[in-house]
């Protein structure tokens, strides 16, 4: 028994304030049939994993443009953690060095997105990879 | 999962919502174990134009209410696209002064061609917060037009959120939203405009609605919800205290039996309107029937309307 819609946390966290990238984002997945819940800029770690609670989100997406992807990661992963979130998907995109991939994949991020990835990409990896629930 | 929903755990409701939004079969199960547990919270509506601040409002309503102790639910609904089926469900931002507060649950919704200004389903995930032990539930409405009045249906006190400049008097005169409001309230007050759209609504009010006998007079309260420092806020409190008064009005004047009978003469005419549907479509299933009716319909044979007095003629017979 599949859910009726994929629903997804946008968010950005800490003091980042670039958010075209997290809008761009939502606006594709919305535009693919999803529910997108947008929470903006200057989120917490646990602020972002309660609303995914409160929401019985599918996804949590964030996006990183400041440098701080490998210092908000394992927040977020931690905090997923500790309220069981295990069986929902942890997407990142934005703009760091790839050589930091696979240090977030090590954290425990499910699926990395750099500036230039095809709209396409991301939409079908959710499609692939949202769980299914019994 | 019900019993743990009862018990205020957020991920059981937030479970049940889904089930519910889906309108899956165990769904009704579901609402039959959680709505003997749903009768005692305050209901609040907020509705008005998209932009007009509802959000940024329910935000201040949400600190309020806190400060007193009491536990908050808010419900918020956003428009879904007809043509993709998403949504874009931007109200949570506005929340953010609470998103780590544990007395706080916040549930966004899509409508999902619903039209009325809810969701399908907002009445029953308004009961499901109920159950779950919210003093308050909040219920905002997509941006609302003139005419999306379906909140009156859930909600004891309704608050219509206007903003100056968006029409004369005679806009005010007008029959739909700007009747059903309890509390309207004039946000952004600090914009231009703002006394002449207080002063066309005073009126209207004191021609259209001033003399329901005994009744609740709608009140007027302008305020400024989003300021870049909280002393330039204006009128919160005073919105607050205006809430509270109507439901002390509703429950002295015994008029929130009237209010609760309403709200459940909708939920019994949605439920049944569901369950006869499903209930039919499911007995004509495999049959081939709904594909004959649809061509006879097409050749000119017959119309939907005798098909529909056909079709419940053998059901319904007993």
């Amino acid at each position: 028994m599949g859910k009726e819609k994929v629903k997804v946390i946008i968010s950005k966290v800490g003091l980042d304030g670039h958010d075209r990238g997290a809008k761009v984002v939502a606006t594709l997945l919305k535009e693919a049939g999803m529910e997108v819940v947008y929470l903006g800029m200057y989120q917490t770690a646990e602020g972002i994993v309660k609303a995914a609670v409160d929401e019985d989100a599918d996804v949590i997406g964030l996006s990183y443009l400041s440098g701080e992807h490998l210092v908000f990661t394992p927040k977020i992963v931690e905090e997923m953690e500790r309220v069981g979130l295990d069986d929902v998907l942890f997407i990142v995109g934005g703009s760091f060095p790839p050589e930091d991939i696979p240090a977030m994949k090590e954290m425990g991020v499910d699926e990395v997105f750099r500036g230039g990835s095809l709209t396409e990409s991301i939409v079908q990896y959710i499609r692939k990879n949202v769980r299914k629930q019994g | 999962m019900v019993r743990k929903l009862l018990e205020g755990d957020r991920r059981a409701a937030a479970r049940a919502i889904t089930l519910v939004e889906d309108q899956v079969d165990v769904s009704t199960q579901l609402m039959k174990l959680v709505y003997p547990h749903a009768r005692k919270s305050m209901v609040v509506g907020v509705t008005g134009s998209g932009g007009s601040g509802k959000s940024s409002l329910i935000n201040h309503l949400i600190r309020l209410f806190r400060q007193q102790s009491r536990r908050v639910g808010v419900v918020a609904v956003d428009p879904s696209s007809p043509f993709s089926g998403g949504a874009l469900l931007g109200d949570r931002i506005r929340f953010q002064a609470h998103s780590m507060d544990e007395g706080v649950y916040i549930r966004s919704m899509g409508s999902r061609g619903y039209l009325g200004g809810l969701a399908r389903s907002t009445s029953d995930v308004v009961r499901i917060m109920e159950a779950m032990g919210n003093d308050v539930v909040i219920v905002e409405t997509l941006g609302a037009g003139q005419d999306e009045v379906d909140i009156i249906h859930v909600a004891q006190t309704c608050l219509l959120v206007l903003t100056p400049n968006m029409g004369d008097d005679i806009q005010a005169m007008k029959a739909g939203i700007m009747e059903i409001a309890d509390i309207i309230v004039l946000n952004k007050a600090d914009l231009d405009g703002a006394n002449f759209c207080l002063r066309s609504l005073e009126t209207a009010i004191h021609y259209g609605m001033a003399d329901r006998e005994g009744g609740w007079v709608p009140k007027v309260i302008p305020t400024i919800a989003a300021a870049p420092r909280s002393e330039e806020l204006k009128g919160i409190d005073d919105l607050v205290r205006t809430i509270d008064a109507h439901q002390d009005y509703l429950r002295k004047s015994r008029a929130i039996d009237e209010v609760q009978a309403k709200r459940v003469e909708q939920e019994l005419g949605l439920v049944f309107k569901d369950e006869v549907q499903k209930f039919i479509f499911r007995g004509l299933k495999g049959t081939g029937k709904k594909r004959q009716y649809i061509r006879a319909i097409l050749e000119g044979k017959t119309d939907p309307y005798s098909v529909v007095e056909e079709v419940l003629g053998t059901f319904l017979k007993v």
